[in-house]
């Protein structure tokens, strides 16, 4: 008998010469690539943690909590920076949230034709790629300008409640965080409409066999169902406020001294960093604003790791259903 | 409980089936739409006020010598006046964006779809790709600032396309990874069935069906590149000449808007707002002509 197989002594997956180099390199190449990528965000916090050292070893946790920042006396005191950027992003939120979820709502239910609500949710989309430089000088020459009355009518109607009482020269915190609701409208909008979309249409439907209206069904049953993803939309888009730099240092007017009301000017992190950075000559003074850097860095990774988070576990769960 | 039926002239619920939309459901109902509408209007808004400001106030600067000629000096009237600098100066450091993070940003995209899809070190991968792209963009001009102008002692283009390379990188790894994510897993099996491996069926099978896809990435972090100011600001800086090299200090449109915008010179005011225009029609191009490769991709 003829042995019947071979063929068997033939391995075909074996590749041999340049075919199996190439794949070998290719292989490592996209480990490497992809371990890069990791270490390019540990990097970032190494080069910045490490810069400020000098700034954490002479001011230590204080920093946080001082308001002195005198450059020629070398004080320095984060407190005015940390203080304009919590206040400008939720001043932020408090207007995009309501805008952002109405253009949500109308792009994901039929009250308009499909050949409508695709263009008014692409054009929402849009805002998020107009370069935040020129948004900002539209705020200077346009924005502030058409608000001047409504920040002297706020001022005039409204001055004995601490938030009006100062007198409106035009930048100011209010200007910065109506300029600011504008630039993370987006992304409060889109995330928003995905996941009323992905709510599952048996719910809708059984409101709706209840007798529900339209309204009903959307506060009663998709929003609820959706809150936890609008949530993580409204975590990303204060992770995005707080980081948002050149439009809020054109119209936030700073100024480093504290104040309560909204209609004075105010200052953030971004900003300071832009404009003091380059002509920063002591070395304490780069350091002290690496300091700054470093907790706008620790904030905005605690922020957006956990609107990140929500927003996967969501899109997990809704995928896996 | 009663039953219903619908020949009693007493059943309450005949009545009420009959009857309208009691009141205040009618009004919440009709009055959220209103409201929806309103904001939804308002949403819209900044985007055609800002569009319409633009290309009112800049269009009357528009002209050939704005692409020619170098910024006029203060108080020089009647001189050629433009910002060709700062163009070259910005495609010069989105080129050195665009060398540095394409290669890594596809191959960390193929990493996360071709190599370890599901896998938790993928996850891993791509939570951090993900956090990387929202760190703030002023962060990434300080680091950039730290290894590269610190050591070298000089503000450059190098350290500005780095600083731009790394925003980009996170934009075109995840778009990517999407975009490959579309290909057909028998396209897959079929390579690896006449026998490819891994590298053949990826760059000779895989990488070239996805190619739109990729480059909607590609274009969106260019896009997104040719806008950012702040990284630049610390790693470019400006210049009113034309760049000397790669190693020294390079204008760029977004810095000049920058400068310009906050300047007392109406003149000054008047050239960011031309730039401004220029800056604007290159990204909304870009991001126009992304989204139109996509949609033929998904028709």
């Amino acid at each position: 008998m003829v042995n019947p197989s071979p063929v068997s002594d033939v391995d075909i997956t074996v590749s041999t010469g340049y075919a199996k180099i190439f794949d070998f390199i290719f292989k490592q190449l996209v480990w490497g690539c992809a371990f890069l990528v990791a270490l390019i965000l540990l990097w970032i916090a190494w080069i910045v943690f490490q810069d400020a050292q000098l700034a954490i070893h002479d001011f230590g946790i204080g920093f946080l909590f001082s308001k002195d920042w005198n450059v020629s006396e070398e004080k320095f005191g984060g407190l005015p920076y940390i203080y304009g950027s919590i206040v400008s992003s939720f001043i932020a939120l408090i207007f995009a949230v309501p805008l952002g979820l109405a253009v949500a709502i109308l792009t994901s239910e039929n009250f308009l034709p499909q050949s409508i609500r695709t263009p008014i949710g692409f054009m929402v989309e849009l805002i998020a790629s107009i370069p935040s430089v020129i948004i900002g000088l539209w705020g200077i020459f346009v924005f502030i300008p058409v608000l001047m009355p409504l920040q002297q009518f706020l001022f005039k109607a409204f001055g004995w409640i601490p938030l009006f009482s100062s007198e409106p020269f035009g930048p100011s915190m209010l200007m910065a965080g109506l300029i600011l609701s504008v630039m993370i409208l987006p992304t409060i909008g889109a995330i928003s409409r995905d996941v009323l979309l992905a709510v599952p249409p048996q719910l809708r439907s059984a409101s709706m066999a209840l007798g529900a209206t339209r309204w009903e069904t959307i506060w009663l049953t998709l929003l609820p169902t959706a809150s936890s993803g609008i949530v993580g939309a409204t975590i990303l888009a204060l992770g995005r406020a707080l980081g948002e730099t050149m439009a809020v240092t054109m119209v936030i007017g700073n100024s480093d001294i504290i104040n309560i009301s909204l209609l004075a000017p105010g200052y953030t992190i971004p900003a300071v960093m832009v404009n003091q950075f380059a002509e920063a000559t002591g070395e304490l003074h780069i350091g002290a604003l690496m300091y700054l850097a470093l907790v706008l860095f620790v904030i905005t990774l605690g922020v957006n790791s956990l609107a990140i988070l929500l927003v996967q576990t969501i899109q997990r769960r809704t995928q896996g259903a | 409980m009663t039953v219903f039926n619908p020949n009693s002239p007493d059943s309450n619920l005949e009545k009420e089936l009959h009857l309208p939309l009691a009141w205040n459901r009618n009004f919440f109902s009709v009055g959220m739409t209103v409201v929806a509408f309103v904001l939804t209007g308002i949403a819209l808004l900044p985007l055609f006020a800002i569009i319409w400001s633009i290309t009112s106030q800049g269009i009357s600067g528009l002209s050939l010598e704005v692409f020619i000629a170098l910024p006029a000096p203060v108080g020089v009237e009647g001189g050629p006046n433009g910002f060709a600098n700062a163009i070259v100066g910005t495609l010069t450091m989105v080129g050195i964006g665009a060398i540095i993070s394409i290669p890594i940003g596809i191959l960390t995209g193929i990493f996360l779809c071709e190599f370890a899809a599901g896998s938790t070190i993928a996850n891993s991968i791509r939570f951090v790709t993900v956090i990387l792209s929202s760190v703030p963009s002023v962060i990434v001009g300080v680091f950039a600032y730290g290894v590269l102008v610190v050591t070298t002692k000089q503000f450059s283009a190098i350290a500005g396309g780095f600083a731009l390379g790394v925003i980009m990188i996170p934009i075109i790894s995840l778009t990517t990874e999407e975009a490959l994510k579309l290909v057909p897993v028998s396209y897959r099996l079929g390579s690896a069935a006449l026998g490819g491996n891994k590298f053949q069926t990826t760059l000779k099978i895989i990488v070239p069906t996805a190619i739109p896809g990729i480059t909607t990435g590609v274009l969106l972090a260019v896009a997104r590149a040719a806008g950012e100011t702040a990284p630049l600001m610390f790693t470019a800086l400006f210049s009113q000449f034309w760049q000397e090299g790669l190693m020294s200090p390079t204008p760029s449109l977004p810095v000049l808007i920058y400068n310009y915008a906050s300047s007392p010179f109406p003149e000054q005011n008047k050239i960011a707002w031309t730039a401004s225009l220029v800056l604007l029609l290159l990204v909304l191009i870009t991001s126009l002509l992304s989204r139109l490769l996509t949609r033929r991709k998904h028709q």
